[in-house]
């Protein structure tokens, strides 16, 4: 960017209105600082200014919400005077220009965020969209994002315990990361960010401020990616775990003796964002001194410091009186704590460079005052998106496409990924991936009852068919692997990944989508805790799919009793549950067959609540050794999962033989399995077969030795880096 | 029977080592900048990455004020343990022969392997018979194990026949010291102790060391006991 080719405020994001707002609420010219920090506090990114008021739709309360959206993260109550915080957020644009230290700091991020209102992260969750995994930018970008996410959160000692990753065309310019962290706290721990107390002092913990990611969040998370966009790489911040891991340990230490009075973590924006957003909620002002923040690097300006988005910093107000005893803990820890500033009542971000006053903005301006923006919805005129190329060569039996399923990357096993994970720290994990439809964790060993249990779900393809409809899908698949290891949901968290809301067509998208996802939550009856907004995801070949991400946490009485994926004796009957009406529409079968439906069937949100409730009795009682959700690839791919992870055959027969029938999707069925006796007492199940011998029968459709079944399922991404190497 | 958890900034596994030895004795937590050992009968150096490990794995953690009292400790014949980046500390400090190298497939893996019990003669194995098949996790990018011409009743424990996760040196998964009573091993016993969280086989490691009849009081081991406070 030449300077001087467009005027700053357009440089910066602002469009000429938003910088005369700007004006006038100063009552004159902004300078160079003042407009840097309003640039990012009016960005997408920090203001959800085309989001916000769409998102007052979604339904915040419920019994056992502590803390909902506007805190760093939800909060949800789970008994024995236990909190689990959580929050999905992106780091999208970052990843699509560096992918590994933007996936590392994307779980660096989520993770302060669960911190910074006083919980220990006990586990990560990721959800990921790359291009097909034939075009080498795709493979990079998958191969180091994973790399990235698995570094950070190995280092760190907080265990990645589930996640997702879909492969489509619509995602090769603009891949989507997001990272789901949930935290355990004691319920008296808690803490909020609202700066209070005038005369405290405000403490920066944690790393130095360098130059990294300065503008981070309006020059990449609130614009569409453009072929410069390696000449952002300056934009995209630098991740160090060791020093995180400190952050944890110290700052959990600071809340248990009861040494802070507030406490926020450095995201987007920097100490622009963290310190104003600190005060709007205290309804104080805050004075920060530039030159008593340490740096990585000299000559920084004020208006950078500002705005770095240096990685592992935290920003705490403490009463004067108790600043030895907080520097003493980080001491303990080898943490860097600097008094930079102080608690005013003046209701204004003041910046101070030594002696001299450099930035003085009203905190409302700032956090309260941007504009929002109405979206102006339309359905599109024609298709957004293209057919998929076809993988499929027409004329194949049912037992072809169950091997093409099985191979294809959205379905095949992500071994290659979870294997790059911990997912075992803290000794809490009772269901590694694949091993069951959500993660377990025990909480014996924090004074807890029972397990809670975590899933992330959302399908693009789907909510490209149909936003409305498969918006409400991703709410109810979560709940159903919820449901699967029989856990109840308390609280959901999600991560609007969209393209460009000044689009009437994408508006459309978003807007029909936020109301599934309403409207599905509504139906089960959990409320939306916090969740985060990533639009603008546009790259040179248009749009993303539609990409809302659902994670949720529910709880579960017998960390022993939960069921697994897989089958389990010769023997053991197998049954159909649930309100299940398979279509073509949207399946990974259709796209494997080169076509995107223009639609879904629609969904009886009332008939899933219901349905949900008794899978999930079922499930948690102990009787059933088997439960797995009818999911991508329909009941055969369900029943060769269920083989494949069991190491057993099984022989069923399904009401109907063909295509849609076998490989057609839709929400609400299950696969069960277990002594007759225990299916027999599973309401509505339908009994199809038995567990037994080494091959997946279906019959009049398809015979499969399992050993094959595996070798498609497990080999197909390896595959995939393999054949690029070969 | 007190074991002593090291606990350096950057241990991710400490907690999860402690609750293991929790099932077996008592345990506590021994912080890095302490001399003092706390009177522990037994020291377990837990995985994680030790100062961040941005050196070399292992590098740092081995210069800690707690390690010096660590290797006196083992001098002294006091059973050390140590679980993954505990490993690489106790090689990098020169109380276990070789060294760990980056994983053959230069990639972070974690997986559930059987480990052989090669010798069981050692104070972390007594409690089972060479031979016994343990189900225990490995995680880590650094554990190819190499140690030419290590001598073979070192090599206490072994990755099953193509189960070697990282390409080490003769499926060595765990080595002791001459004196047998300082053990290394890459996979992670503390995260085999309970059947609900898959598998408890990595409990016979800590039963070994409590059940120990020195543990019991009967000998006072060598270096037992001592406050090596200084």
């Amino acid at each position: 960017m030449s300077p001087g080719a467009l005027a700053p405020h357009r440089e910066l994001g602002l469009t000429d209105a938003e910088y005369e707002g700007i004006r006038e609420r100063l009552g004159r010219d902004p300078n160079a600082l003042e407009l840097a920090v309003f640039s990012l506090m009016w960005s997408e990114h920090c203001a959800y200014k085309h989001s916000k008021r769409l998102l007052r739709e979604l339904p915040t309360e419920g019994p056992h919400v502590l803390m909902g959206p506007g805190e760093n993260a939800g909060v949800v109550d789970i008994g024995d005077g236990l909190a689990v915080a959580f929050k999905v957020e992106s780091h999208n644009h970052p990843s699509a220009v560096e992918p590994f230290q933007g996936a590392a700091t994307g779980v660096g991020g989520i993770l302060r965020d669960i911190f910074a209102v006083g919980a220990r992260p006990i586990a990560v969750l990721d959800s990921l969209r790359f291009g097909e995994l034939d075009s080498p930018r795709s493979r990079y970008l998958f191969d180091w994002a994973v790399k990235g996410i698995g570094h950070y959160g190995n280092s760190i000692g907080v265990p990645t315990v589930g996640g997702e990753v879909y492969f489509e065309p619509a995602y090769e310019q603009n891949c989507l990361v997001n990272a789901m962290c949930v935290g355990l706290a004691r319920r008296e721990r808690l803490i909020r960010s609202a700066a209070a107390g005038v005369g405290n002092l405000i403490v920066l913990l944690g790393a130095r401020t360098g130059r990294d990611g300065i503008g981070g969040a309006s020059v990449l998370a609130s614009a569409e990616l453009t072929a410069e966009d390696a000449s952002k790489r300056p934009s995209v911040q630098i991740g160090d775990p060791f020093e995180e891991s400190k952050l944890v340990e110290c700052c959990l230490e600071l809340l248990d003796r009861e040494l802070l009075t507030s406490l926020q973590d450095l995201g987007a924006a920097g100490l622009s964002s963290s310190s104003s957003e600190m005060a709007s909620k205290g309804e104080v002002g805050i004075d920060i001194d530039v030159a008593r923040v340490p740096l990585r690097e000299a000559g920084m300006e004020p208006f950078e410091i500002m705005i770095s988005e240096s990685q592992e910093r935290m920003l705490c107000v403490v009463e004067p009186a108790r600043l030895d005893a907080v520097l003493e803990v980080c001491e303990r820890w080898d943490l860097r704590a600097t008094p930079i500033g102080s608690v005013t009542d003046t209701r204004r971000l003041r910046v101070f460079d030594g002696g001299e006053l450099v930035g003085d903005m009203p905190v409302g301006a700032l956090v309260d005052d941007c504009p929002l923006y109405d979206l102006s919805p339309e359905p599109p005129a024609g298709r957004i998106y293209a057919d998929p190329p076809a993988r499929l060569a027409p004329g194949g039996g049912p037992g072809d496409a169950l091997m093409a399923l099985l191979a294809s990357p959205n379905v095949a096993s992500k071994r290659f990924v979870f294997e790059q994970y911990d997912p075992i720290v803290g000794s809490r994990t009772v269901r590694r991936p694949q091993t069951a439809d959500a993660a377990v964790l025990k909480l014996d060993n924090d004074g807890g009852s029972g397990a809670i249990a975590v899933s992330i779900d959302g399908n693009g393809r789907r909510v490209a068919c149909d936003p409305y409809t498969g918006a409400a899908e991703a709410v109810l698949e979560c709940a159903r692997n919820l449901a699967c290891v029989g856990a109840e949901p308390l609280g959901l968290t999600n991560c609007l990944n969209f393209g460009n809301p000044e689009k009437p067509h994408i508006a459309w998208q978003l807007t029909r989508a936020v109301e599934g996802l309403r409207d599905a939550c509504l139906a089960l009856g959990v409320p939306v805790v916090g969740g985060n907004v990533s639009l603008y995801n546009e790259g040179g070949g248009g749009p993303i799919y539609p990409t809302p991400i659902v994670g949720m946490v529910g709880k579960l009485p017998d960390p022993a009793a939960v069921p697994r994926t897989g089958f389990a004796e010769p023997g053991h009957a197998v049954a159909l549950v649930g309100p299940f009406r398979p279509a073509l529409e949207g399946s990974e079968l259709e796209k494997l067959r080169g076509r995107l439906a223009g639609g879904l069937p629609a969904v009886d949100l009332a008939e899933q609540a219901a349905a949900l409730t008794a899978l999930r009795e079922a499930a948690r009682n102990g009787s059933l050794a088997t439960v797995h959700d009818v999911a991508d690839g329909g009941v055969a791919v369900a029943l060769a999962e269920c083989c494949i992870e069991g190491g057993i055959g099984a022989r069923v027969a399904l009401p109907s033989d063909d295509d849609t029938a076998l490989f057609g999707e839709a929400p609400g069925g299950v696969v069960v399995a277990g002594p007759r006796e225990a299916i027999d007492a599973v309401p509505g199940a339908q009994v199809i077969g038995e567990v037994g011998g080494d091959a997946l029968e279906i019959v009049g459709a398809l015979r499969v030795p399992v050993a094959g079944l595996r070798d498609a399922y497990e080999g197909a991404i390896p595959a995939a880096f393999a054949a690029a190497r070969g | 029977m007190k074991f002593g958890v090291v606990r350096f900034p950057g241990s991710c596994d400490e907690i999860d080592a402690l609750l293991a030895c929790r099932r077996f004795g008592e345990a506590q937590l021994l912080w890095h900048k302490e001399r003092d050992l706390g009177g522990v009968d037994a020291v377990v150096v837990p995985g994680g990455f030790s100062y961040g490990d941005y050196l070399r794995a292992g590098a740092i953690a081995r210069f800690s004020p707690l390690m010096e009292s660590v290797i006196e400790f083992a001098r002294d014949g006091g059973p050390v343990l140590g679980i993954c980046n505990g490993f690489q500390v106790l090689c990098e400090a020169g109380l276990l022969p070789g060294a760990l190298l980056p994983n053959r497939s230069l990639r972070f893996v974690c997986r559930q392997v059987d480990v052989i019990v090669e010798n069981p003669d050692t104070p972390f194995t007594h409690a089972c018979q060479a031979g016994d098949v343990l189900s225990v996790p490995v995680k880590h990018t650094t554990g190819r194990y190499h140690a030419p011409g290590i001598p073979h009743e070192q090599v206490v424990l072994r990755y099953a026949p193509g189960q070697n996760p990282n390409g080490a040196q003769d499926d060595i998964a765990g080595v002791c010291n001459s004196a047998g009573n300082v053990l290394g091993l890459m996979p992670h016993p503390e995260h085999a102790v309970d059947p609900v969280t898959g598998s408890a086989d990595g409990g016979r490691l800590f039963e070994s060391v409590a059940s120990r009849p020195e543990a019991a009081g009967l000998a006072g081991g060598a270096g037992f006991g001592i406050g090596l406070t200084t």
